[in-house]
């Protein structure tokens, strides 16, 4: 689960790193009033959406008096920004930061991830903050400083130092530098986080460190103890059709093709689309339904993909284990009743009792093309494209 | 003996009163599984599918002599049941559950350091399909019946896609020694590594099928491990090269977020290693069978 910059900068905060000072409003007038409240002279107005690169996108703007704050929110409110992480759709703007501008001395990278193959905490920091990580790692590689944290005993000092002292601090700023790294490190790991991320981490001219932009990621799988960073989930930042799929308990993302698929396992439905690729066709979803395949899950998943206008044929890919090709048969044609689809609808199901569930579904009014093979089941979906 | 469990291994069931638990204990027992008894803490002293509970692990393995366990307790216990059965001495886990954090996982792991190598558990999962050695015994939740006894080591992050090449292999009249569904997650128990290993010196197995995805550096870890160290013929399909980047496809560990972890990655760095790739997902079976009549 993703949440929005305010929201990971309050976190990183209340684990002893510093931010400009900031608020987040929902009008100009709340805005023109806000900039009045951080005082100054100089503020940043920015754009709060689940997305990085928001700055090239216009979602950044820097402003000279409360009243240009409160222009600059009323020109953000209620936008779509698109950016390279977005996709072509973007995401829509309903909440807007005001930020105190900080004179920035140098811009610092720090990442902290799950490190897979160490199976520990990563830090990553860098001296040319401001680029994204992946330019970083192409462009100035050499920049890049890595420590690996033992999680049974948490990030040490020495470790935060080494990492300070290696991104060139100047020693009076070291443990300042140190504080924000174990910061971020205690904000990881306390509140199941996956990535946290600060870039730019600043030096500002006045000699603070800064976390001038946050970004935070969590495990889903820890929500249930989580409660304070559950409630932060932000569903307007989410492809409509996802939050459908995930409060039904269904694993759905959203692809540009036009063939829809319901199927029971990540794996398979993986395979499955890379089968309708080969074949020359094109996925529209990810959609898995769960190992179990559950008539109620079938429904859904029916409901689900007949919401989406791209979808010109269906393809239904069942291995049916423990829960049997009859019971998902029948769940398919309970599913037909309540659902009218209009498109070709083309069926496998394989495993535990196959040719009762073929003769249910043959029995049943249902119109459909039945399919034997994974590879059978793609040539098929992709044929009836041209029908 | 198989490889990981043989037809001897005492089993117990974590969970053994939950609905989850009592059905699928029922079906490893149906399909000739020594199931010894089961552990529900506050439930000790009954009885459970005709086979005694207990009240901890320990207890279990002192009255039933049990090496095998298999977890079917929520995800927020998850950890919790793991480390227990470590810590009994138990020699193989199964963790079925979908949804423990990874944070809980590499505290397990880290808890299991502190046993020397011989006498460490084979954490196998979590989110996974669990082990079966056809005709032996099963520690899991597949159908046993698409498994033929034979030859053939299957190791799979997918259960669905794990029972589709133990399918298509049955259909080509080929068999399989042990599959292990090493699960979906981010921090697996057991890697693929892991477990090529203990196929290479397995008397039962001849050749194995890998079933890899998007995500994660265990694919390549293995086909490096393969490349120095097996002789055994390695196949393997890796699904998701239509996946976008930086998406979670299902599986909390199918996203690709760093060089090396895509498909197209993968495939190629198996090839180089070589590894027989399976060019696609429907002639896995057919790969299996033209590596094994070439050898």
């Amino acid at each position: 689960m993703d949440i929005h910059e305010y929201q990971a900068k309050k976190i990183l905060s209340s684990f002893g790193v510093t931010i400009p000072r900031g608020g987040i409003v929902y009008s100009p007038e709340n805005a023109e009033n806000k900039a009045r409240e951080i005082g100054g002279s100089k503020w940043v107005a920015k754009a709060q959406i689940h997305s990085g690169a928001r700055g090239k996108a216009g979602g950044i703007i820097v402003c000279n008096s409360p009243l240009e704050v409160a222009q600059a929110t009323d020109k953000l409110l209620g936008k779509k920004l698109v950016t390279n992480q977005t996709g072509p759709e973007g995401k829509i703007v309903n909440r807007i930061y005001i930020e105190e501008a900080t004179d920035i001395e140098k811009e610092l990278y720090l990442g902290l991830v799950f490190d897979r193959s160490s199976e520990s905490i990563m830090i990553v920091a860098s001296t040319e903050g401001g680029m994204s990580v992946e330019e970083i790692s192409k462009e100035k590689p050499e920049t890049i400083i890595r420590s690996k944290i033992e999680v049974a005993v948490g990030i040490q000092s020495f470790q935060a130092r080494e990492l300070a002292f290696g991104l060139g601090i100047e020693p009076a700023l070291i443990s300042r530098v140190s504080d924000t790294i174990i910061g971020c490190y205690k904000a990881f790991s306390e509140l199941d986080a996956t990535m946290v991320e600060v870039n730019p981490l600043v030096i500002s001219k006045q000699k603070q460190i800064l976390a001038l932009d946050c970004k935070m990621s969590f495990d889903n799988n820890a929500m249930f103890r989580r409660s304070q960073v559950s409630e932060l989930r932000d569903k307007t930042q989410e492809e409509t059709k996802e939050v459908y799929a995930s409060d039904r308990g269904l694993n759905y993302v959203s692809l540009d093709g036009n063939i829809g698929n319901i199927i029971n396992g990540a794996g398979l439905a993986m395979a499955s689309m890379d089968m309708i690729k080969l074949a020359g066709g094109s996925p529209a979803n990810f959609l898995d339904v769960g190992g179990g395949a559950t008539p109620e899950k079938i429904v859904k998943a029916f409901k689900l993909i007949t919401m989406d206008d791209k979808v010109r044929v269906i393809l239904v890919n069942i291995f049916a284990g423990i829960n049997r090709c009859d019971w998902v048969a029948e769940g398919i044609v309970q599913a037909l009743e309540k659902i009218e689809v209009k498109v070709p609808l083309v069926i496998r199901l394989a495993g535990t009792n196959v040719e009762k569930g073929n003769d249910i579904l043959k029995k049943s009014k249902i119109k459909y093309i039945e399919a034997k093979t994974l590879e059978d089941a793609a040539n098929k979906a992709v044929k009836a494209l041209g029908k | 003996m198989a490889v990981i469990i043989d037809k001897n291994s005492k089993i117990i069931i974590q969970g053994f009163t939950g609905k989850m638990g009592t059905f699928h204990a029922d079906e490893m027992i149906k399909y000739g599984s020594n199931v010894v008894g089961g552990v529900t803490p506050g439930k000790g002293g009954t009885k459970h599918l005709d086979r005694p509970v207990f009240n901890t692990v320990k207890a279990a393995v002192n009255e039933t002599g049990a090496t095998a366990s298999i977890l079917f307790v929520p995800p927020a216990f998850a950890a919790d049941s793991a480390m227990e059965a470590a810590d009994a001495g138990i020699k193989t886990c199964v963790a079925i559950v979908d949804g423990i954090p990874s944070h809980d996982m590499i505290k397990i792991k880290r808890y299991m350091r502190r046993y020397t190598k011989s006498g460490k558990m084979t954490l196998v999962g979590p989110n996974c399909a669990g082990i079966i050695s056809p005709g032996k015994s099963m520690l899991g939740i597949m159908p046993g019946h698409i498994y033929k006894e034979g030859r053939v080591g299957i190791i799979s992050r997918s259960g669905t896609l794990g029972y589709e090449a133990a399918q298509q292999l049955k259909n080509l009249n080929i068999g399989v020694s042990t599959s292990v569904g090493i699960g979906g997650d981010p921090i697996n128990g057991s890697s693929f590594r892991d477990i090529i290993e203990k196929f290479e010196t397995d008397e039962e197995t001849d050749a194995i099928l890998m079933i890899g995805e998007i995500g994660g550096p265990q694919e390549v870890a293995a086909g490096h491990f393969a490349k120095e160290n097996m002789k055994k013929p390695v196949i393997a399909y890796i699904a998701g090269l239509t996946a976008p980047k930086g998406r979670v496809m299902g599986h909390a560990g199918a996203i690709v977020s760093a060089y090396g972890e895509s498909a197209i990655e993968k495939v190629e760095i198996l090839k180089e290693c070589g590894i027989t790739i399976s060019k696609n997902p429907s002639v896995m079976g057919d790969t299996v069978k033209s590596v094994l009549d070439k050898n």
